[in-house]
Formats: C-alpha cells, structure tokens, sequence
C-alpha cells in the first residue's frame, strides 16, 4: 500500500498533480451548481414579485 | 441534408430550445464522463506499466496532455463561437462562448500545474520559459483577458463584442503552442501524439490518455452545458418562457 503511495520516489509530484486536478474538476462542479441554484432563486423571487405587483394593478 | 442540418441549427439557436435539450443531454454527459474519467485513472495506475526510462513520475501524461489539448481545444471552440455570435447575431452563441472560457482557463492552469510537477522530476525544474510552456500561460492570459472583458461590461451586447473579438485575434497562439516544439529547440518534449506519425508509445499507455481525454471532453460538455443554461436564464429572464418556467417552480 505504501509502495503504491510512494510511486517509486515520485509519489510527491503525481499526487500533486493529481490532486489538484481532482480538487479544481471537483470544485469547479460544485461551484456550477450552487451559483445556478443561486441564480434560479434570485430570478424566481423577481419574477414573483413583477407578477403580484402587476395582479395588484389589475385589480 | 444541408436543409435539414441548417434548421437544426436555427432551432437550436434558440435560447429556449437550447436550454430543453441541454437539459435533457447534461445527465449522460455526466455517465460518461464519470464512467470514462473511471477507467482512466484505473489504468493510469493499476494497469499502464512503469516507463523504462522516467519511472512512475511519467504517469503524469494521463491527466496533462488530456489537460493540454482541452485547454486548446475549448479555446478554437469558444473562439468558433465567437465568430457566430460576431458575424450572425447569434445571441446562443455569445453565451456558449462565455460558457466555455472558465472551463478552458481550468484546464490551461491545469496543464501548466501537472506540467510543473513533471519537469521537476524530469527536467529538475518546475518551470523555463521554453516555447512550449510560455505560449501554454499566455493561453492562460488570454481566458482570464476574456473572463475580465466580459465581467467588466455591463451591456452583454457590448461585452460579447469586446471579448470576442479578444478570442478571435488570440486563436493566432493557438498554432505557436502546437509547432512549438518543432519550431523552436525547446525543453518540452515533442508531440507524443501526431496525426501523421506512428505514436511513439506504448499503445496500453496511448489508449489510457485517450480514454482519459475522452473523459475530460464528456466532463466539459457536461459543465459547460449546465453553466449555458444558467447564462440563458440570466440573459432571457424578460422573455415569456424563462418567467413562465420560474413561475411554474416551486407550486
């Protein structure tokens, strides 16, 4: 197991690069999806709030 | 056929056709890439065998030159865009465009990250100013260039036609980067892949870095499909079928 780790003395530089392509692909992801979860409840409460006030005029 | 494909085309321009269909494709994009991103790194360790002469430290190919090539790839794409959207109006296109460049500046700093982490063990530096690997950060500069364009203009017209323009007049590092390697007597090793000559590796070592490759192109797709979708919500929202959608949320 630790040989695996150790990748013949490389391990440093393949688990740096690895990693960090893993931890910017992974967190590239997450960023997607929680500002478009962002964006979709901002623009739903906007459109909510047009479509009352525009009710209300009508009334 | 050329009728068929050019209504194909002008449907998919629309934002609202475009955002249906993204919708539905996201899912598998994300299958396969998961599934292909899976058995590439299965065979990058537990299967590829150690390289004679660089030992382990080689096995950094499977991740970079994927890396590298997405890193110029995404870049003809975004600027093929641009060009539509420049030329034809095409709003769909302008927001593909901006779509694309947060992945492709990714994969640039990537390829440039697990490129330095090669060179230390193999050249014994992190980093030269080669051909090769100074044209590879001024790819980097150039999706930053049209990332800050884009965020520094408030009208999105405006902004699609500074930052494309951007994008298209960039495209000329795009063939510096590739001949690189030839045209200068530079660090960076040479193609290891070429469409005119045999590869010069071994083919178990070959097929995983394009397993790999194919993998971090499903991914894209996938991402850069679902960060469209959100643009096209931002763009359209006065538009009836994006307020009609939001409305229909949530009841």
């Amino acid at each position: 197991m630790s040989d695996f780790f150790s990748m013949g003395g490389h391990g440093f530089y393949i688990w740096a690069s690895y990693g960090m392509t893993a931890l910017f692909m992974i967190v590239e992801v997450l960023v997607v999806v929680l500002s478009n979860r962002a964006v979709r409840q901002r623009l739903t409460r906007m459109v909510r709030a047009e479509a009352r006030t525009s009710h209300r005029q009508k009334d | 056929m050329g009728f068929k494909n050019s209504i194909a085309w002008y449907y998919f321009s629309s934002p609202k056709n475009f955002y249906a269909l993204a919708g539905k494709l996201i899912p598998w994009f994300w299958v396969l890439a998961i599934g292909l991103i899976g058995v590439g790194l299965y065979m990058s360790f537990f299967v590829a065998p150690t390289d004679y002469k660089q030992g382990e430290s080689y096995r950094i190919i499977f991740i970079h030159v994927p890396a590298a090539w997405m890193s110029m790839f995404i870049y003809l794409v975004m600027a093929a865009y641009a060009i539509i959207g420049l030329a034809w109006k095409v709003r769909m296109a302008d927001m593909m465009a901006s779509a694309l460049a947060p992945t492709g500046a990714m994969f640039t700093f990537l390829a440039l990250w697990t490129g330095a982490f090669w060179g230390k063990p193999t050249w014994g530096t992190y980093w030269v100013w080669d051909a090769r690997l100074t044209s590879e950060l001024i790819l980097l500069f150039l999706y930053i260039g049209f990332i800050s364009l884009q965020s520094a203009i408030d009208d999105p017209r405006r902004a699609a036609k500074a930052s494309g323009l951007l994008a298209i007049v960039g495209v000329i590092n795009l063939p510096i980067i590739y001949f690189s390697v030839k045209w200068w007597n530079t660090l960076h090793q040479g193609a290891s892949v070429s469409p005119t000559m045999a590869p010069k590796m071994a083919s178990i070592m070959l097929t995983t870095m394009l397993i790999m490759a194919i993998g971090f192109w499903m991914y894209t797709i996938a991402v850069v499909l679902m960060r469209a979708r959100r643009i096209v919500l931002e763009r359209e929202r006065q538009t009836g079928w994006v307020r009609e959608l939001l409305l229909g949320e949530g009841k």
